[in-house]
């Protein structure tokens, strides 16, 4: 008997604070395909946000804790794009000595929900947790930083129940970039509009995309201009066959 | 001296940019114009991603030396005639320029567009000096005569619309016409040609210095630059330093990825090599040549965190992929570089201080690494600018107070629990129908246009206890 795969869950803070049903999905359906999830108790944040805006001492003392944390995974699954960019991108960068030569192993071992299903455990078919057409919107960290546009892709064209058609403008930025939104309100709305528009045009009933800071944007604008669009998370359209109806994923805020 | 810093604040500028609908039109148009065309060059190109490597190794390695290959450069160009000087600051340079057109006695010169030239505000310097400046490329052409300043590294007038040119064109010139690109190129041509045959001075900026032979190249599409650099008895061409390469082997390199970068064309209309001065024999071009080798902070950044940023060709890409830049345009930026280079720039010309918000321009979406044809990491620069800006303490103290604060909340666990659980509390009175429509204080910002996620009744770690007791069934 091969030993079934161990996976620790990093939530994320959005993930943990905003989107905890995405992650009781990834869950699930990560244990539905033999995986043994642990969930490192203390998690907060990778840090990326201050990162980012340039409190690198404060962002290296949250790496330090979270390459600790977890110190003894043998994969580490993040569900947004940007916080394993973080991970496997800067946090080696932050450290020095051991604590580098600890986060360079974590660097190896951490993986995109998208790239951990299709990657480490070859799985590209999926029955659809949504109907109808969806489109997916390219996270600038996973498209640029990490440099995977396929994975996403493959399990989407593998989805049964769903249509996928491409996005026009797919991997332009949807104008999140963090603290970018608060500081340029204006400029980060204009983006969006754009983006959305876009989404709009292709006629999908949602975009999907495969990261927390990306969704809340497009929720937010979707959700404020009354949109029938709906923006989800790659897992809550992943059915993760526990029998759940074709609408797993609520709709959230709209004009309800 | 430094460029003054911008009057009004960068979100205010910006604002006024998004609520300019003849901006917004000539950007969409203009940039998602470039960016097809670059796309389409590259994808004709397969061997074009090497030679962006080769090109980013040779500029690398001609920093490393830079002294060397400058040393040689001069001595090439002294060798051919021509003079070179060594301009430390803008205000060097301006009077290098001066002294040149004082002596010969010019009255008017004549220029081909020139980043460098805008970069020491020479313009303002000639006028000043009884000297009349004639930008003859048509985008300059149009924004001088708007009395206005380039708002794009390669196509200064690209805020403009064709009707607003044809408006201008009938105010500043009197000749009333229709929007028609030819048209309006017609008239310029005509109105300029005059001023080649009367100016005495010719200025330039240079694309790249060949330091192995002494020449320096200028590449162009409308041939005013070939008209700059023969027509007139004196050339004067400034140029960074940065812009030496060694060879002419490594010329080639760089003009097989500079045009499709810029504009998708596999090379512009011109590329001209200029050798110094009229020799006997010869039946053209100046009969003195100048090369004003340009530092203003450059040297000093080969061994600062923006060394990356001297590879630059200024040839645009990262402005028309960047989403702020095709929103805002380059005027809202402030100085005279726009876009995610142009913040790396104006920092190395200007220092930290100038780009304490213009660093924040910015999603740091990576679409301007992903196009500069050397691969400069802009956005790693970006986040370097806005270490520097934090570890001097120019950031406001609010913000450094809540990034602070926010730096000692992620290293407590039991702090950001309780976090979650008074956010739980404070959103409470602004959420409606699952959603937060409206925040007070700066987390306004955010709700003016979106919506935001209220803080989960349960997070996930509060939902693991249950998760984990299913996994076990």
């Amino acid at each position: 008997m091969s030993a079934a795969p161990r996976a620790a869950f990093m939530v994320t803070c959005l993930g943990d604070l905003f989107y905890p049903e995405v992650g009781e999905k990834i869950v699930r359906l990560l244990r539905r395909l033999g995986v043994t999830v642990e969930f490192p108790a203390g998690q907060t944040c990778c840090g990326l946000p201050l990162f980012n805006s340039g409190y690198h001492g404060e962002a290296a003392a949250v790496a330090r804790r979270t390459v600790a944390l977890f110190e003894d995974a043998e994969h580490v699954v993040v569900p947004s794009g940007s916080c394993a960019w973080m991970v496997k991108h800067e946090y080696p960068g932050l450290l020095s000595g051991a604590e580098r030569t600890a986060a360079e192993r974590l660097a190896g071992r951490t993986h995109e929900l998208s790239q951990f299903l299709v990657k480490v455990l070859g799985r590209r078919q999926f029955r659809s947790a949504v109907g109808g057409r969806l489109t997916y919107h390219d996270s600038c960290h996973l498209l640029r930083g990490l440099h995977e546009s396929e994975s996403p892709r493959a399990l989407l064209r593998g989805l049964d129940g769903a249509e996928f058609v491409e996005l026009p403008g797919g991997d332009e930025c949807c104008g999140f970039g963090g603290s970018f939104s608060v500081r340029l309100p204006e400029v980060s709305s204009a983006i969006l509009d754009k983006k959305l528009a876009n989404v709009e045009a292709t006629g999908a009933g949602c975009v999907v995309a495969c990261d927390a800071g990306c969704l809340m944007q497009m929720r937010g604008g979707l959700s404020r201009r009354g949109s029938r669009v709906r923006a989800l998370h790659l897992a809550e359209v992943l059915a993760d066959g526990a029998g759940e109806p074709g609408s797993a994923a609520a709709p959230r805020g709209g004009a309800a | 001296m430094s460029e003054v810093a911008p009057a009004t604040p960068l979100r205010e500028r910006a604002g006024r940019a998004l609520e300019d609908t003849f901006l917004q039109q000539a950007l969409t148009i203009a940039t998602t114009k470039f960016i097809g065309l670059r796309r389409e060059a590259f994808d004709e190109f397969p061997e074009g991603e090497a030679l962006r490597d080769q090109a980013r190794a040779i500029k690398e390695a001609t920093l490393q030396r830079l002294d060397h290959w400058l040393e040689t450069l001069i001595d090439n160009i002294e060798r051919r005639g021509g003079h070179v000087h060594y301009a430390a600051s803008a205000e060097d340079a301006r009077q290098i320029v001066l002294d040149i057109a004082r002596r010969t006695g010019s009255g008017m010169a004549v220029k081909s567009k020139s980043m460098a030239t805008e970069e020491i505000h020479l313009n303002e310097a000639l006028e000043a000096a009884g000297v009349t400046p004639v930008e003859t490329d048509l985008g300059e052409y149009i924004i001088q005569l708007a009395h206005e300043r380039p708002s794009h590294i390669i196509a200064p007038a690209i805020h403009k619309t064709k009707g607003q040119v044809a408006e201008l064109f009938a105010r500043e010139l009197g000749r009333e016409t229709q929007p028609d690109p030819e048209v309006l190129t017609r008239i310029a041509r005509a109105e300029l040609r005059e001023k080649f045959l009367q100016a005495d001075l010719g200025i330039t900026g240079a694309n790249f210095a060949v330091a192995e032979t002494g020449t320096v190249v200028l590449v162009t599409n409308e041939g005013n630059g070939r008209m700059v650099t023969s027509l007139p008895r004196v050339h004067v061409a400034v140029m960074g330093v940065e812009k030496v390469v060694p060879s002419m082997t490594d010329l080639t390199v760089f003009l097989a990825i500079l045009a499709k970068s810029a504009t998708g064309q596999k090379l512009s209309v011109y590329t001209s090599l200029v050798n110094g001065p009229r020799r006997g024999g010869e039946l053209e071009g100046p009969e003195e040549f100048h090369l004003v080798l340009l530092d203003n902070g450059r040297i000093k950044q080969i061994a600062g965190p923006l060394r990356e940023s001297l590879y630059c060709l200024r040839c645009g890409a990262c402005l028309n992929v960047c989403p702020v830049y095709r929103q805002i345009g380059g005027h809202a930026y402030g100085y005279t570089y726009p876009g995610p280079i142009g913040i790396l720039l104006t920092a190395m010309l200007n220092g930290p201080e100038s780009v304490k918000d213009l660093a924040h321009a910015s999603s740091l979406c990576g679409a301007c690494a992903d196009a500069c044809p050397v691969r400069i990491d802009i956005p790693r620069m970006l986040v370097e600018l806005r270490k520097e800006v934090d570890e001097r303490r120019i950031a406001p103290w609010p913000e450094r107070v809540v990034f602070g604060a926010l730096g000692s909340l992620l290293r407590r666990p039991a702090l950001y629990r309780l976090s979650a659980r008074l956010g739980r509390l404070f959103q409470r009175p602004f959420v409606r129908g699952g959603a937060i429509r409206r925040l007070p204080l700066f987390l306004g910002r955010w709700t003016r246009t979106r919506d935001l996620p209220p803080v989960a009744a349960r997070t996930f770690q509060e939902r693991w206890a249950d998760l984990a007791r299913e996994g076990r069934r």
